[in-house]
């Protein structure tokens, strides 16, 4: 009684084994049908819209690549080409290795104040892009308090698009190379200092590799950010045109969408471009620290952290100041005349000028898209990595998941007007309404905030939804009463990240509101086209106010729950 | 010796399960019996598919062919929700912002029992874990041992038919591995819950099990009682995985008479039937070897050269060549009292006995 039992291979006509559904799991399955419905209707249709478009004439005829012959032949148009690369190429060049050493001062030094200058570093996210424009013209425009200093160049065109770009591109590099910085393992360095190894040569070997993928994803993202921005070319450009700049022009100008539809595709490739490398370096990144590193402490050498001390302060005082200038302008009557105190800008400019609707649509759309898109993004995720079965499905729900990320808010704004117009699309209800923006704003800035929630998920244990199916628990009692609580801060980091963006963001609305929702943002720019700069500068000064609020309450809910559940969450340490 | 057919009412009855994950075969058809209120144990290197196997009894996984009887009812298709077991993993996956109490009540909660039973019921099951007090703390606040007696008790608070435990131990230091076996076995003993139980470790399957299934690339090599795993092993696998053993190359001379190099030995079971000139695998334990004085009296004894002492706590590791088959070392336990004793250092001689009775053989 002590033989193997080896029984026979079951024989090849023998049907696999079907299991009975649970209902649990036919709800799941249907949600995430659902989610993965959702996302080809509002991401994968508009965008496939601008392909069919793209060979299209203005009357709907096809006429394959001749709209791109015509595009080439066009020698303005071509120049757009080289204009934006050359911008975005120089954007890089000067945001990263500024981002760099700030992240290096701020991981590798001693110096005091580290948490404040991080958090002075972090305002630009909070301005929309055309704040730094704005500012810069009041700095260095006509009349600028610093014209002088550019001899007789003017900021408008290249000048003033390159420094605003990488004032509103700074931050996203900095946390980007920070977090690469921060993984980076100590004990290479103990082992280098061990070993005598000079401090020069322990950057280029220890540091510099180890930031590498970090660096080259950083580059990437300023680069595609530059690249489909088109706020700031729009208000301190000039007569400098760039991509994202026609295709503002072709489509509310021109009312050409065919041609927007083609300027839009060109505008595509870049970013993609980017877009593979940078998601190629995240995966390196991802495995190069998967393993435990021991953080790397710093030991105290004054003249190298009085040094980094320096330069930080120098860069957070620049940063300052474009803010400060934009708020200042709010505040004073007419600049450079007359300085003295004044809120005309808001009572004359905003409210009696009927403009501060726009504000509160603002408002309104940034709370509905947090809302919204939070718990649709969280709960796509959860079901995505926490239920069983449809793997095909879900393959192809990562995928779509991934791709907002690559894909510039003006080409996905075009994409929606060519899917949403459509007069025999039942879904051109939403058109022109309030839902349109939210949707769009959530599909724009979905990759960020999913990959967030899914980082979160995967650090749950894998098997609380199989003990709870054990103890015959349904699912979503779990996710109620374990999952929701464990990840709560995650989830407010996705609700104040889309909160901000919604508040900021310009290029995938600006062809979708009607006169009844037009957003604060937008509002700027007509403010800034009218030659209303002081009411232009007040409502920027709105949204930075709006989004501060918003980040200083994440900040006192996320320490308040920190306190409140510390008995079983270890303290997190960044 | 064919496998006693299952009893008709085997509370657990696997056949013929059969699982791939793409091209890989995970399972190839295996199939077997618990007994109600046995603690059954699956012991194989890591990979072999325990875990797989435990994950299709709970319905974590579907096995592509084969069926689940469970007290008499067919589980092959159902649905986990549907079934009837407790399990403990390996990371115990308790949910860590309820406290102990809420985490225990888990499932009792949701079986709409009244608040006092719920209560009473926690209290009784936290008292029986050894862990009466713990009901306010939360998980993070305990060590890896209690945590894991509580996973224990959540599992169990149902009072479920069947309870499944993966690799319990494997996440706990030495001492409390050690402890928690002998708690967890008294545990399952006193409620007669049918426990299935997956570990690689050969010793925790020993002490602890009633039967040891031994399992190696998705195939049953062995299922038995830990004696009869360890001293009679259906195959070369499962004598190598479990325990020390010697494995000596031979051949048969006929009548009964195996040759080792060249030394003659007689009486191993089996022997017998061999056809001359047959190469077979004799295997023996370094316990069962004699010496000198025990050896005398023996059939099969040889003088051996002392090659290494190996020092390892409770008792010693002798390597020793035989004369006649001296490329075949021959490991012996011995304590080391009989070391002293004897004065073994490398290069020492002994008189060696090799009893018929303990030796094994396989082809
Ligand atoms: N979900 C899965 N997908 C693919 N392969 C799997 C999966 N689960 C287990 N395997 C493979 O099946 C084999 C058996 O796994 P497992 O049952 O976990 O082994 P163990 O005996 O160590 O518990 C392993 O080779 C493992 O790689
Ligand atoms: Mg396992």
């Amino acid at each position: 009684m002590t033989t193997a039992t080896v029984e026979a291979l079951s024989p090849a006509t023998a049907t696999r084994i079907k299991p009975i559904a649970h209902w649990h799991d036919r709800l799941s399955q249907l949600l995430l049908l659902g989610m993965c419905l959702a996302l080809v209707v509002f991401l994968l249709a508009p965008l496939a819209m601008i392909l069919v478009k793209s060979v299209q004439d203005r009357d709907g005829a096809f006429v394959g690549l001749q709209q791109f012959r015509d595009y080439f032949d066009t020698p303005a148009l071509r120049q757009s080409i080289v204009h934006t690369l050359s911008i975005a190429g120089a954007v890089t060049a000067i945001t990263v290795p500024l981002a760099f050493s700030f992240a290096y001062a701020l991981t590798r030094s001693c110096m005091p104040f580290k948490s404040t200058l991080r958090l002075v570093a972090l305002t630009p996210i909070l301005a929309p892009s055309l704040l730094p424009a704005i500012s810069f013209i009041q700095w260095f425009g006509t009349q600028g308090v610093l014209k002088w200093t550019l001899g007789g160049a003017s900021v408008y065109g290249p000048t003033g698009i390159i420094i605003s770009s990488v004032y509103a591109a700074f931050p996203h590099a900095l946390m980007i190379v920070l977090t690469a910085l921060l993984l980076a393992d100590g004990r290479l360095y103990e082992a280098a200092e061990s070993l005598g190894t000079p401090t020069l040569r322990r950057f280029f070997t220890i540091t510099l590799p180890g930031a590498k993928y970090g660096l080259i994803s950083a580059a990437m993202v300023v680069f595609s950010y530059t690249v489909s921005e088109f706020g700031i070319p729009k208000v301190i450009g000039g007569n400098f045109n760039v991509l994202a700049l026609d295709i503002f022009k072709q489509v509310i100008g021109q009312q050409n969408f065919n041609k927007g539809a083609v300027v839009s595709l060109v505008l595509l490739v870049p970013v993609l471009v980017a877009f593979v490398i940078d998601s190629t370096m995240q995966g390196r990144l991802q495995a190069q620290f998967s393993s435990r590193a021991v953080p790397f402490a710093p030991k105290p050498k004054p003249a190298f952290d009085v040094a980094m001390l320096g330069f930080c302060v120098t860069v957070c005082t620049l940063l300052l100041a474009v803010l400060g200038m934009a708020i200042y302008t709010s505040f004073i009557k007419l600049w450079p005349y007359d300085k003295s105190f004044s809120m005309r800008h808001y009572t004359f400019g905003l409210v009696d000028g009927g403009v501060i609707s726009a504000f509160f649509n603002s408002l309104e759309m940034a709370f509905f898209t947090a809302l919204v898109g939070t718990v649709l993004i969280f709960g796509g995720a959860y079901l995505l990595e926490k239920t069983r079965g449809m793997s095909a499905l879900r393959a192809l729900i990562r995928l779509l998941a991934a791709i907002p990320m690559g894909v510039p808010g003006m080409v996905l704004g075009l994409g929606y007007i060519f899917f949403f117009n459509h007069p025999d699309n039942p879904l051109n209800v939403l058109y022109h309404g309030m839902a349109i923006l939210v949707i769009s704003t959530i599909i724009h800035y979905y990759t960020s905030s999913h990959l967030t929630a899914v980082t979160a998920l995967k650090a749950l244990d894998n098997e609380f939804e199989a003990v709870s199916a054990s103890l015959k628990v349904p699912f979503y009692k779990t996710f109620f009463r374990v999952t929701i609580p464990v990840c709560l801060p995650a989830i407010l980091d996705i609700g104040r990240y889309l909160f901000v963006n919604a508040m900021t963001t310009i290029s995938a609305v600006v062809f979708l509101y009607s006169p009844d929702t037009k957003l604060a943002s937008l509002a700027i720019l007509n403010l800034d086209d009218a030659g209303e700069i002081g009411a232009a500068a007040a409502m920027a000064t709105l949204i930075v106010a709006a989004s501060t609020t918003v980040c200083v309450i994440y900040a006192v809910v996320t320490r308040f729950l920190l306190v409140r559940t510390q008995a079983w969450r270890r303290p997190v340490t960044v | 010796m064919p496998q006693a057919a299952a009893s008709k009412d085997s509370y657990l009855k696997l056949e013929s399960i059969r699982k791939t994950f793409g091209k890989f075969v995970a399972l190839k058809g295996v199939g077997l019996a618990v007994e109600r209120g046995e603690l059954v144990i699956f012991l194989g290197p890591s990979g072999c598919g325990k875990t797989t196997l435990l994950r299709i009894v709970a319905g974590l996984e579907t096995q592509d062919s084969g069926s689940i009887v469970q007290g008499g009812r067919d589980i092959s298709r159902l649905p986990a929700m549907q079934r009837d077991y407790g399990i403990v993993f390996q990371s115990y996956a308790l949910f860590p912002n309820l406290s102990i109490f809420d985490n225990v009540a888990y499932g009792l909660v949701n079986r709409r029992k009244g608040r006092d039973e719920i209560q009473r019921r926690v209290s009784e099951l936290l008292k029986l874990i050894g862990l009466p007090d713990a009901g306010r703390k939360y998980p993070g606040q305990l060590s890896g041992g209690q945590q894991q007696r509580i996973a224990l008790a959540r599992a169990l608070a149902t009072a479920p038919g069947l309870l499944l435990l993966d690799e319990p131990l494997s996440a706990l230091d030495a001492i409390e591995r050690v402890r928690l076996r002998g708690e967890i076995r008294a545990l399952q003993q006193r409620l007669g819950v049918t426990t299935v139980m997956v570990t690689h470790d050969q010793e925790e399957a020993l002490s602890m099990a009633d039967r040891v299934v031994v399992m190696n690339h998705g195939v049953i090599e062995q299922i038995g009682t830990p004696e009869q795993i360890y001293r009679e092993p259906a195959s070369a696998f499962v004598a190598d995985f479990v325990g020390k053993v010697n494995v000596l190359a031979a051949v048969a001379e006929g009548g009964g008479r195996l040759r080792v190099g060249r030394l003659l030995l007689e009486g191993a079971p089996g022997a017998g039937a061999l056809s001359t000139g047959a190469r077979v695998s004799l295997y023996l334990r370094p316990e069962d070897v004699m010496i000198n004085g025990a050896a005398a009296a023996m059939p099969n004894t040889a003088s051996a050269k002392v090659t290494k002492v190996e020092f390892l706590g409770a008792f010693c590791h002798v390597t020793v060549e035989l004369a006649g088959a001296e490329e075949q070392p021959l490991l012996i336990n011995m304590s080391r009292h009989a070391i002293d004793d004897m004065k073994l250092c490398p290069g020492a001689a002994l008189s060696v006995g090799l009893p018929p009775e303990c030796m094994r053989l396989l082809v």
